[in-house]
């Protein structure tokens, strides 16, 4: 009974997910493919935006241009903070380097938060920079998305990025966001341009007591939270409102509106594998790839579920003495004998799974849940404490953002998904007897260099900086916790901003906070510093490099597919994707895997936690 | 009876078409010979030099990593070492990383080596006539050809070979080029003209000639052929190119996957040594820089790193097996990915030659009389066709009463401008045959009629995709021969199987649509090409290649040139003209017409071996990952020896069975990368899953077996601590 009730959150939001995907990614290619007839207003501002065809390079130039005005009206929107309307509060400036963190963060649709949404951002600031950054960086991959699948259709021209921008927001997201918002709306979550109330507690000095003896009022910050958070899912940013993101009551208040936050930042996802199967007429092609992410999803939640839900929290059990033997470093015999003694567990009933830092509101299985699927589509917002996950459970939200291809984000998870591909094509396509083709056309040198080296970017980009910050202060000394898991939460955090994804491990000291802090966590500048850079590189270079080969292979002659050709559309094909996901992303990961999460689940109890 | 066209210009070829002994002589080799083993483990040495090394990344960072272990092997030496991890290891390390690089060079200078011994065997041949030379006295001296220099004159009697190219300066003399050119007919070369020019393989039929040598050795035509067979080995190929930009890439990826792993190693002892309350602090393997190295070299793709130069160098010299010389090892990848096929009809799909496959007897007359006038008129035909009649008519029991016609008797040969042959019997009867129009023709004019039937029979056997052939005895026409084109034997099956290699099959001929259609269905082809002329070939190579297809054909003309040099993989017979050859892009020496479809499997059986053996080396690394990750943190982590599934005795034995198993592989796989995965028709699908579960999954699990095994013998042997 239990089992069925633990499965059933996560069987029936994938479940309704597929359902509404299918006939959403017919919308879609219908929008992107410009087939509607707009109402005049709309057609007139849409003739306006459109500057006529571009090829990739202009596409991609407009592209890297409005990201880099965004950039400027991002930083100038938050570090004028104090001197915009709608801050009743008065909040001040963020430190100069929280603001470029957060700036790249919501500009490349990370949304990773080296702030608390209702402590340091005015409702000016949430309205103009949150989620205004949350409509158009989530389009931004869609619009690449969508310039890749008509570079793969031969056309040189790929379309206009201002149109696509429009499109997708006008007619995708802004509709969609509507909808949900009303429902939220319905179910409790605050809509207002007030700032806070403070109210009295129903337990007299809950808050404590003023020097006056009085109890103290406690403050309730509100805001549009209504409006922020079904953009914040549907388009995958995750940069919540609050702090505590979606497992705060007023952004998600009720188990309905947890239902549908997870389906929000599911669908889009979903239905873009579909749209790009339609978009290019190979809907077979677009079913095998489907298949494979969501055999992956359904692998990294059910991991989740498994060793979370289903298995207590080791840090509370009871363990046996273990006497050790460390080798020294290749010598023979000359082992350090280390007895770790024998721990007694607490007395706390564990039959409902590891239950610590989980909004129960929601079942006990909804935390896991929700904890992969945000890393599998890249969305990042979180309705339980990532970092109190059993450690094994912990190791599949860093896989889903590791392989950053279960679906992944607005278009880029299945532009990702097409690198893996062309790879895998490439390798051991060849075992067919033919040159490697995708789409008929030949995999060649450069694709294949393009391929690469957009592939290589994102190892780079957690590896490199983890292993730096975790030999030097920098990463020492801001872990919460000493060991494994403190790796595990520097490894975690370069994988979130490196996969875009901006969901925390927590427990790393990552906050400045206000610019006249005068205690900010000690190594918050080079976190800050270093994610930002992390992102703002693991943005674009995997998004251009991609459009970039799709144009080279769209301008070759297709082949006509035949017996003697690699068929797309086979199990075997969906074989040959899923093994090269598995394997290069093992391959990648693996050592520090081992590191994180698997030494702290075959190490010791209490250690590193 | 000729068909228009190209078609009819392929004459069934003959041995003595052929070039002596070239086809002989290249013999398949055995895998390791001892002498080209000795030559390559030799170059294999010379290849560590830095600057060949780094044509081959992948191995050249193996290199590095060697040169890097071996500076800390003189450190620990000098006794200066900083780590506690004994000297032993590291020499046996360091040994194994060199005995890396050296296997990867001798998988490659071995299929050099062998490439080289085809080749000289092939020259060896050209180069064995024996020469007359006259000297400057005027005597003759019997010289092997190859020591013939330019300017050398030598003389050439009737039945001798010319030795090498050159220029008649004296005497007249019928040239039989049929070696070169493919035209039986002997042409008459003599001094002064235009016609002086005479090439080496060719033989003089009648006459004496002098000739001045005017090729140095080895730069004759067929040389110059070989030389490119010998250029091309060390080019690399588009696909070449583009593998070794990914294996540089994956390289470059357990790059970015290795080096971090020295500062996160550093911190776990770090935090252990505080954690433990050690006044030591711990050391592990993972901050060990020689075992990192070790960690890479057996991350990164060496297998395929090692193989790919010989893969491709063995797919040239499987081709030169199949007696085929490639100019370019483009021009074998790319036949793996043909999409059409051309193919001559006569000698590839059809025996060559209609044969007299029935007899339709008209106005009265027996078929037993038929067949005998048939035969009378036959006699002395001596073409193919002619011959079938007359066996044909002997089947049914008649003899052509050809012993008492030998005198008197006189035979009217085949002309262009009456269409019929026949012969004049002693006794006046006249017996003709020939194409229906003219013999119907010839019957008017001596006050003949035609029967009833003829013209319905005519039609009847044309539209089967036969050829009628009309007798007439006197003033009567008697009946209808039916000529057949037959069919190959096992063309069909050949047919089937270039089908289910997803190619598609166009057959080229002169004959009319009619009976294009029939033969067509019959072979089981896809489409064909009726009536062909150089010019309809050529468009429909180009009509193909705009539909994205890659096309091969076969041919032999001087007309064949265009279209040859527009394929994709252009087939020259070496029988053909030097013109056909120097368009195409393969030559073959056997102008076996059937040679495409070997070529195709060639090309994909390269393909497919260099797939194969990626796959397989990538997916070989999750099991060393088993085996050296817990190595690299025993000193640490000990309870990560939960991940040493293989059960591995000790840390350095592990990592060294894993460097171990990752250079003994490349031997190992060395006659796989010559011979070649073995290619079977059976669709792509079927094909890719095959090889997935045989080189991906087999990937993954070989080196599981394999690292245990070397791990169990180094320690029974108590090689290793």
């Amino acid at each position: 009974m239990r089992s069925l009730q633990v499965w059933l959150l996560p069987a029936s939001i994938t479940l309704f997910t597929i359902l509404v995907a299918f006939p959403l990614s017919r919308y879609m290619a219908w929008i992107m493919d410009g087939r509607y007839r707009a109402p005049r207003l709309l057609r007139w501002i849409e003739a306006r935006l459109d500057s006529g065809a571009q090829d990739w390079k202009q596409y991609a130039v407009s592209l890297l241009v409005f990201n880099t005005l965004l950039f400027v009206y991002g930083y100038a929107v938050l570090a004028l903070q104090p001197w915009m309307p709608l801050n009743p509060q008065h909040k001040g400036m963020l430190a100069p380097s929280t603001i470029f963190n957060s700036v790249a963060s919501f500009m490349t649709n990370t949304n990773l938060q080296h702030y608390s949404g209702e402590v340091h951002l005015s409702n000016f600031s949430q309205v103009f920079f949150v989620i205004l950054n949350q409509f158009v960086s989530a389009s931004v991959g869609l619009c690449a998305l969508t310039a890749i699948i008509r570079a793969f259709r031969g056309a040189s021209r790929v379309g206009n990025y201002f149109v696509d921008m429009w499109r997708a927001v006008a007619y995708l997201f802004l509709p969609a966001a509507l909808l949900l918002g009303v429902l939220f709306v319905s179910q409790g979550a605050p809509m207002t341009f007030a700032s806070s109330y403070q109210v009295g507690t129903l337990e007299p000095n809950a808050m404590g007591t003023a020097d006056n003896g009085q109890a103290k009022a406690q403050t309730l910050v509100v805001g549009p939270v209504a409006a922020e958070v079904p953009i914040m899912m549907l388009g995958t940013n995750g940069g919540g409102f609050y702090g505590m993101n979606e497992a705060h009551p007023y952004a998600n208040p009720t188990a309905v509106s947890n239902f549908f936050v997870t389906f929000a930042m599911m669908v889009f996802p979903f239905a873009l594998v579909l749209m790009y199967g339609r978009m290019l007429g190979r809907r077979r092609h677009s079913w095998v790839i489907f298949l494979v992410m969501l055999l992956l999803f359904v692998g990294t939640i059910g991991w989740a579920v498994w060793f979370d839900t289903l298995r207590g929290n080791p840090g509370l059990t009871a363990h046996q003495e273990r006497a050790l033997k460390i080798a020294s470093a290749g010598r023979a015999g000359a082992a350090t004998a280390v007895r770790l003694p024998a721990t007694g567990g607490l007395p706390v009933d564990q039959h409902l799974g590891n239950l610590e830092g989980k909004e129960l509101r929601f079942g006990t299985s909804a935390g896991a849940t929700f904890g992969a699927v945000t890393v599998d589509v890249t969305c990042g917002a979180i309705n339980c404490e990532q970092d109190s996950l059993n450690p094994l459970a912990g190791l599949s939200p860093m896989v889903g953002m590791w392989l950053n291809c279960i679906f992944g984000g607005k278009g880029v998870g299945m532009i990702n998904l097409l690198l893996f591909l062309v790879i895998g094509v490439f390798l051991a396509g060849q075992m067919v007897g033919r040159t490697p083709e995708y789409l008929g056309r030949k995999i060649g040198a450069r694709e294949m260099k393009l391929a690469v080296v957009a592939l290589l970017v994102h190892p780079l980009l957690i590896l490199g900086p983890s292993g730096l910050f975790a030999a030097t202060a920098w990463g020492q000394k801001a872990e919460g916790n000493p060991g494994a898991h403190g790796f595990s939460e520097i490894v975690y955090q370069f994988s979130s901003a490196s996969a875009n994804n901006g969901s925390a491990f927590d427990g790393l000291g990552v906050t400045y906070g206000f610019n006249d802090n005068p205690n900010p966590s000690p190594e918050a500048v080079p976190w800050d510093l270093a994610t930002g850079l992390v992102m703002l590189f693991s943005r674009y270079l995997p998004i251009l490099a991609p459009m970039a080969l799709a144009a080279s292979l769209g301008l070759k002659k297709a082949a006509p597919s035949g017996l003697g050709t690699l068929r797309d559309d086979t199990f075997t094909f969906g074989c040959l994707l899923f093994g090269t996901i598995v394997i290069v992303g093992a391959l990648l990961f693996m050592p520090v895997a081992a590191l994180g999460p698997l030494a702290e689940h075959l190490g010791p109890i209490p250690f590193g936690g | 009876m000729r068909s228009s066209g190209a078609a009819a210009r392929v004459q069934p070829v003959t041995r003595d078409a052929r070039q002596p002994g070239i086809s002989r002589r290249v013999r398949r080799r055995r895998l390791f010979e001892p002498e080209l083993v000795g030559e390559a483990l030799a170059q294999s040495f010379v290849m560590l030099r830095p600057d060949i090394q780094w044509r081959n990344p992948v191995m050249f960072v193996v290199e590095l990593g060697a040169v890097l272990t071996l500076l800390f092997v003189i450190q620990g030496a000098g006794g200066s070492s900083a780590t506690q991890v004994p000297l032993t290891y590291f020499i046996a390390l360091d040994a194994w990383l060199f005995l890396t690089v050296i296997f990867a060079n001798f998988a490659t200078a071995l299929a050099e080596a062998r490439g080289r011994a085809q080749a000289q065997a092939l020259r060896r041949a050209r180069s064995e006539t024996a020469a007359y030379r006259l000297d400057r006295d005027g005597g003759l001296r019997e010289v092997p050809s190859s020591a013939l220099r330019p300017g050398d004159r030598v003389a050439v009697s009737a039945g001798q070979t010319i030795p090498s190219d050159g220029e008649v300066i004296e005497g007249i003399a019928a040239v039989d080029e049929s070696a070169v050119t493919g035209e039986s007919a002997p042409v008459i070369r003599e001094a002064g003209g235009d016609r002086s020019g005479v090439t080496g393989g060719t033989r003089v039929i009648s006459d004496r000639i002098v000739v001045r040598i005017t090729a140095p050795p080895g730069q004759a035509f067929l040389d110059r052929m070989i030389a490119l067979v010998e250029g091309a080995v060390r080019q690399r190929t588009p696909n070449e190119i583009a593998l070794t930009l990914v294996l540089s890439g994956l390289t470059l990826a357990f790059l970015i996957v290795v080096v971090p792993l020295w500062p996160m190693a550093l911190n776990a002892e770090e935090y252990m040594t505080s954690y433990l309350g050690l006044s030591q602090p711990l050391q592990s393997l993972g901050t060990d820089v020689p075992t990192l190295v070790a960690l890479l070299v057996c991350l990164i793709p060496t297998t395929i790193g090692a193989l790919l130069a010989a893969v491709g160098i063995a797919g040239m010299d499987r081709a030169l097996q199949a007696n085929v010389i490639a100019k370019s090892g483009k021009a074998v990848e790319t036949a793996g990915d043909i999409d059409t096929v051309l193919l001559d009809k006569t000698g590839t799909v059809t025996v060559g030659n209609r044969q007299a496959a029935g007899l339709i007897a008209l106005a009265g007359y027996a078929e037993a009389r038929l067949a005998q006038l048939a035969a009378l008129a036959s006699a002395a035909d001596q073409t193919p066709e002619g011959k079938s009649i007359v066996r044909l008519a002997q089947q049914q029991g008649i003899e052509s009463g050809a012993p008492p016609l030998t005198k008197a008797a006189q035979f009217i040969p085949f002309s262009a401008q009456t269409r019929m042959s026949g012969v004049d019997l002693p006794d006046h009867r006249r017996i003709r045959k020939g194409a229906p129009d003219a013999v119907v023709a010839w019957v008017k004019e001596r006050g003949g009629s035609v029967p009833d039937g003829f013209q319905e029979a005519v039609q009847s056997v044309a539209s089967q995709g036969a050829t009628p052939l009309a007798v007439a005895e006197d003033g009567a026409i008697a009946g209808i021969v039916v000529l057949e084109d037959t069919l190959k034997q096992g063309v069909r099956e050949r047919l089937w199987r270039l089908k289910q290699m997803g190619l598609r099959t166009v057959m080229i001929t002169g004959d009319n649509p009619l009976t294009a259609a029939t033969i067509a269905e019959r072979a089981g082809v896809d489409d064909f090409v009726a009536q062909a002329t150089p010019e309809s070939k050529l468009a429909y190579i180009r009509k193909e290649q705009a539909e994205g297809k890659l096309v091969a054909m076969m041919g032999d003309g001087t007309n064949d040139a265009p279209a040859l040099a527009q394929a994709d993989v252009g087939l020259a017979m070496n029988a053909g003209t030097q013109a056909a050859k120097e368009a195409g892009n393969m030559v073959d020496l056997d102008s076996d017409p059937t040679k495409l479809i070997e070529v195709v499997e060639i090309g994909k059986q390269l393909l497919m071996t260099r797939g194969a053996l990626t796959t397989f080396s990538v997916a070989n690394d999750v099991a060393k990952y088993f085996a050296i990750v817990p190595a690299l943190f025993a000193g640490t982590l000990p309870w990560l020896a939960g991940l040493n599934i293989m059960g591995l005795h000790s840390p350095t034995s592990a990592i060294l069975s894993a460097v171990i198993f990752n250079a003994v592989i490349i031997v190992l796989l060395i006659p796989i990368a010559l011979k070649g995965v073995k290619y079977r028709p059976l669709g792509a699908d079927a094909l890719l899953r095959r090889n997935l579960l045989v080189w991906g999954l087999g990937g993954v699990l070989v080196p599981f077996v394999g690292i245990k095994l070397i791990d169990l013998v180094l320690v029974a042997t108590h090689l290793t601590a």
